[in-house]
């Protein structure tokens, strides 16, 4: 650490232009994307720039929280990261060392991440973690392979946020009762769900948040 | 004429993949991210994954090679080795691995070896399939 209070770390991404630190940079969407497979953060870093968002990928949640400012030892110089602007963070859950799960309550209970939604992935379509995440604070559960659609339904809700300002309180309440609510069906992400592989609880069924492949041969 | 040629052999040579249940609609949602600026997306991402898969399938390899078999790492290396799998969009290769998991789950070491070399073929015949159907994409 330098002491004129510049933060350097020896592998900071290329990009550090997409860590906003002036107005007119802030328009385009900056996700944290967290994976320890290569493979999936090429993906995810594919996917999330044909919708036009700005993305650092990292291989852990370690060097997630490295870059978010919320080590320990980094906590001393958190001025510095005054201004870091990160519109989501899109982490794996099975990971070695940190899982999502851990970098989730991590990044909740930081004072400056906590409101920055966070999305979990994993290729185990279990609903005790599923429900474990969300009720830690997680925005969304997508299932591996990531689909464009599954990217897109997340862009759409940060954009929606935006435009919808300070009604966010409906917004993050619904996103969160969905898990109960049979009734509420977005039209945009059709619940093409079959009842053969589902677990016994119905209310789960037409939940469009858990994206539950119920084609996949899990 | 050539072009055309080639592009319906291209299409041919897929739907024979997938006919044959070796590729499922994840290779297909990855071919949609190519464009103009990045038309080999898919060709990189498979090269990726063989690399990957590689390094995986020596690892299991050194692992099926124990005394006494940690069934806990061989699933924690076949998680990895589906999750890559399943990315690119290998139906077949993910259908052994998730019958790899179950014998690792049930403690069943001659089920993990035997479904580990069925494995091992599937995975190499994809990939002798689509460095053919990249290279006629390249014409």
């Amino acid at each position: 650490m330098d002491s004129n209070g510049v933060v350097s770390w020896p592998r900071m991404p290329e990009n550090m232009d997409a860590f906003a630190l002036s107005p007119e940079q802030s328009q385009e969407v900056h996700v944290l994307a967290v994976d320890d497979s290569l493979v999936d953060r090429k993906v995810i870093e594919r996917l999330l720039k044909v919708l036009a968002c700005k993305v650092t990928a990292v291989d852990s949640g370690l060097r997630a929280l490295q870059l978010l400012g919320l080590l320990d030892e980094q906590k001393m110089a958190s001025e510095t990261f005054v201004g870091l602007k990160v519109d989501l963070i899109i982490t794996d859950y099975c990971m070695p060392g940190m899982t999502g799960y851990e970098l989730l309550k991590k990044i909740k209970e930081s004072s400056t991440f906590k409101e920055t939604p966070v999305v979990i992935m994993s290729s185990e379509n279990v609903l005790p973690r599923i429900d474990r995440c969300l009720e830690e604070g997680a925005e969304d559960f997508i299932v591996k392979p990531v689909k464009l659609s599954d990217v897109k339904r997340l862009k759409d809700y940060m954009t929606t946020k935006e435009v919808r300002g300070e009604s966010q309180d409906r917004e993050g309440n619904n996103y969160k009762r969905k898990l109960l609510d049979t009734s509420d069906v977005s039209p945009s992400s059709p619940p093409s769900i079959s009842s053969s592989t589902l677990p016994s609880s119905p209310s789960v069924i037409d939940s469009p948040i858990r994206r539950l492949k119920m084609t996949s041969t899990d | 004429m050539d072009t055309n040629h080639s592009r319906r052999q291209l299409a041919a040579m897929k739907q024979s993949l997938f006919d044959q249940g070796l590729l499922d609609e994840q290779f297909i949602q990855l071919e949609e991210l190519q464009d103009d600026a990045n038309p080999n997306f898919v060709e990189e991402i498979v090269t990726l994954h063989y690399r990957d898969s590689s390094r995986l399938i020596s690892s299991i390899e050194q692992a099926l090679k124990e005394r006494n078999l940690d069934f806990n790492k061989l699933d924690t290396l076949m998680h990895q080795f589906k999750g890559s799998s399943s990315s690119i969009g290998a139906k077949k290769v993910k259908a052994e691995c998730n019958l790899f998991r179950e014998y690792c789950r049930a403690g069943n070491a001659e089920g993990c070896m035997r479904s580990f070399q069925q494995l091992k073929k599937e995975h190499a015949a994809l990939r002798k399939k689509l460095e053919a159907y990249f290279q006629v994409s390249r014409v």
